[in-house]
């Protein structure tokens, strides 16, 4: 479903020069498959995350999306890939202070076109556990709460890929397992496949197959793991 | 969920913000609201104050300004006055002989009854005449003869051919704060008011004053509606003029108030009108005789009768007027040769008014003036740039009402650039992000728009009743601000076409404040379609 070739990626520094961030040869994900990926702070993951999601464009190589390539996509042709193809659960949950629990579920649906289901939000709110807080706004839940409904807002817009960047560092060690079942479950039943990054040994341990990104990035190889 | 509703969130979210940048919003828009209504007002009472039933006045020679400002006015401070002779020049042979012989009767008949009294000494039976009935002949023989050498009868006034009415004002006394005008009653039949010169003078209570009256003799009084309201004055009340200036000491005499006007937005609203003869009759308003040397005579030189009548000069008397001494009674009225007048409201003929002007100016002692020309001329010089003021008041407004939604959202920007990255990431396009905030300002524009519409408005209706009473406009709540032409508007010279048409500014000023401020909101917009998606989710 998922293939990336060649993938660069640097970032220009104040005094002008290219950071290299990212250097992957190959990087695949199949349909329906979950997929960890481990690598500590600062070695990319963010990055290789924005560029499969299509927010920031690779330097060089390929990024294959159900064999469509996705780094030829036009700036609107990215952003309807990331409203109708990628679900995304942010590491500080980024949920928009000023809407409820279910307006924020329902943005996850507002810009894919002709998908308003305010019931399909409502059940999702349901499926994690907060149908009762749907009117509740993010500064009167928990973080735990508050990543409950993130992951709901992901799954709005009927993903094929979710990408989870390390979606229990900030929840209270009770919670972490509570989110991962969450993800894991919700992305078995609606056969989305997921890519999670995280630090954790613990978390990396329940997934089949685990990926370090300091071997399929080259750039932490070079820097020792280091990036 | 639509992006209306995720603007409404935003704003709902910074409520307290966004509520001081929709009350500076609605406070200009108020303003505009309201300085275009005061500027609509100035015109509209402008055009129909410049309806004044009359198109000339004659008066004494010197400012034309002070003239026109005290005439139509009733402002600055008084100007001199011109023999009552000019008055009579202006009417035909019928109306002058008339004024002449009526005024020579009545002093004649006021004789005679003040002579009365003799009767009791003098005794018929001694086959003498009672000493009134002789006392009377002989005084009205007497005034006949000063009349005759005074004012020649049996002529047409010089000026009557290029006039159609003329109508006498004496100013210089004063009611409270108020002019008082002495004047004839035919004022409120003759002159019109309004736009179009259309509307009649009508009585809110009442009847028009008369030259004489069985109840109150000469002393009767009409006033405006505002004189009325602020003095408290109803019909039947007695009032007495202040001679002079508002403070001044108050005649003795009392004048009794017959008839309120219905407001009528004029200057006229603003005055008290009481009978001419009644005016002459009070202390200090009648001129001493004219008394002249043979040498004064001859170096006037007077063109009456050097040219054959053709002069434009009121005839001066050849010899000294026959006067009677005068009883202190407010029963006689004023000999004609000790009256004069401040002004006449003069309508020429059609094609006479350039001539009347001509010869009424050749003479020492007046002028003719076009009022008209000078409230134009005074409206050019100081109020059209008071609205041209008004009107860069109103641009400033805008600018700055457009510039503190500017100022609020781009404020809000930085706050909100990991927002508008989440929404980037969750899927919308640099250009919906873009609408999103674009909505926000039009939210803000319209809310405040609306608010500072009403509120101005109130502020209008509030103020509706002091507006009418002094302008004579009515502005009601619902009423937009009084329409100008679209050439003035527009400041286009053009005066045809779509130009002529009259339209609100509000209609026009208005949207385009509301569309300042949306496109005030186009450079936050501009920043929220720049936002690195990326770099804003990564801080």
């Amino acid at each position: 479903m998922l293939l990336l070739e060649g993938i660069r990626k640097s970032y220009r520094e104040p005094n002008g020069a290219r950071l290299p961030v990212l250097d992957v040869p190959r990087f695949a994900i199949g349909e329906c498959e979950q997929v960890v990926l481990l690598g500590r702070s600062g070695c990319g993951k963010t990055t290789l995350l924005h560029v499969i999601a299509g927010i920031t464009r690779a330097d060089a190589g390929k990024i294959k999306f159900d064999g469509r390539d996705v780094g030829r996509f036009s700036e609107a042709g990215l952003d309807r890939y990331r409203a109708a193809k990628i679900g995304y659960v942010f590491q500080t949950f980024n949920l928009l202070p000023a809407f409820n629990a279910l307006e924020n579920v329902l943005l996850g649906m507002t810009f894919v076109r002709g998908l308003k289901d305010p019931e399909r939000a409502r059940r999702l709110l349901d499926r994690v556990g907060l149908a009762h807080r749907w009117h509740h706004k993010p500064s009167a839940m928990s973080v735990g709460e508050q990543q409950r409904v993130a992951v709901a807002r992901a799954l709005a817009n009927r993903p094929r890929l979710l990408l989870a960047d390390e979606p229990t560092a900030n929840v209270d060690p009770a919670n972490q397992q509570n989110i991962i079942d969450l993800i894991r479950a919700t992305c078995d039943e609606d056969r989305i496949a997921l890519l999670m990054v995280t630090h954790s040994n613990e978390v990396a341990e329940q997934f089949s197959r685990r990926e370090r990104l300091d071997e399929i990035n080259q750039i932490a190889q070079a820097h020792g793991g280091a990036a | 969920m639509s992006l209306w509703r995720i603007a409404l969130r935003s704003i709902q979210h910074r409520l307290f913000p966004s509520l001081l940048t929709m009350i500076s919003m609605a406070l200009g828009v108020t303003l505009v609201v309201v300085v275009l209504s005061v500027h609509g007002v100035m015109q509209e009472s402008f055009t129909s104050n410049a309806s004044l039933g009359y198109n000339m006045i004659v008066g004494a020679k010197g400012g034309k300004l002070q003239l026109t400002l005290n005439t139509v006015y009733y402002l600055s401070s008084p100007v001199e006055n011109i023999p009552y002779e000019y008055y009579l020049e202006f009417l035909t042979a019928d109306q002058r002989d008339r004024e002449i012989t009526t005024a020579v009767r009545v002093e004649a008949e006021a004789i005679r009854q003040a002579m009365a009294g003799f009767d009791l000494l003098g005794s018929p039976a001694v086959g003498l005449a009672p000493a009134s009935l002789l006392g009377g002949m002989i005084a009205e023989q007497a005034l006949e003869r000063g009349a005759a050498r005074h004012l020649d009868r049996g002529r047409p006034g010089k000026f009557a051919i290029y006039t159609e009415f003329a109508l006498p004002v004496c100013l210089g006394d004063y009611l409270g704060n108020f002019r008082v005008v002495g004047t004839v009653p035919e004022l409120f039949e003759r002159l019109r008011y309004g736009e179009d010169s259309e509307k009649k003078y009508a009585f809110k209570a009442g009847r028009n004053f008369q030259r004489h009256s069985e109840d109150h003799g000469y002393f009767e009084a009409v006033l405006g509606s505002t004189v009325a309201r602020e003095l408290k004055l109803k019909v039947g009340d007695p009032i007495a003029p202040a001679h002079g200036s508002v403070d001044g000491h108050k005649h003795a005499q009392q004048f009794t108030v017959v008839g309120i006007l219905a407001p009528t937005g004029t200057p006229n609203d603003r005055a008290a009108f009481i009978n001419m003869e009644g005016f002459y009759l009070m202390e200090e308003h009648a001129e001493p005789v004219p008394t002249k040397t043979e040498s004064e005579k001859s170096a006037d030189g007077d063109p009456a009768t050097a040219d054959g009548g053709a002069s434009v000069e009121p005839p001066v008397a050849a010899e000294q007027p026959f006067v009677l001494p005068r009883a202190e009674s407010s029963s006689i009225p004023l000999p004609l040769e000790q009256r004069k007048v401040t002004s006449l409201l003069v309508l020429s003929k059609q094609r006479g008014a350039l001539s009347l002007q001509y010869l009424v100016g050749k003479g020492k002692d007046a002028q003719a003036i076009f009022p008209l020309q000078e409230i134009l001329s005074l409206f050019t010089f100081i109020v059209t740039p008071l609205q041209r003021a008004l009107l860069f008041l109103t641009a400033m407004i805008c600018v700055v009402s457009g510039t503190s939604i500017l100022v609020s959202i781009y404020n809000s920007m930085s706050e909100r650039k990991r927002e508008i990255a989440v929404i980037r990431a969750l899927g919308a396009g640099r250009s919906t992000v873009m609408t999103i905030i674009l909505l926000e300002s039009i939210i803000l524009a319209i809310g405040g728009g609306l608010i500072g519409w009403t509120l101005g408005h109130s502020l209008n209706a509030a103020a509706s009743g002091q507006i009418e009473e002094y302008t004579g406009v009515s502005l009601g709540f619902f009423d937009l601000a009084p329409g100008l032409k679209m050439g003035d508007l527009f400041e286009m010279a053009s005066t045809s076409g779509v130009w002529e048409w009259k339209i609100s500014p509000e209609v026009v000023v208005l949207p385009a404040l509301i569309l300042l401020a949306i496109g005030s909101g186009f450079l936050p917009a501009l920043s929220a379609y720049r936002t690195d998606v990326s770099r804003s989710l990564g801080s």
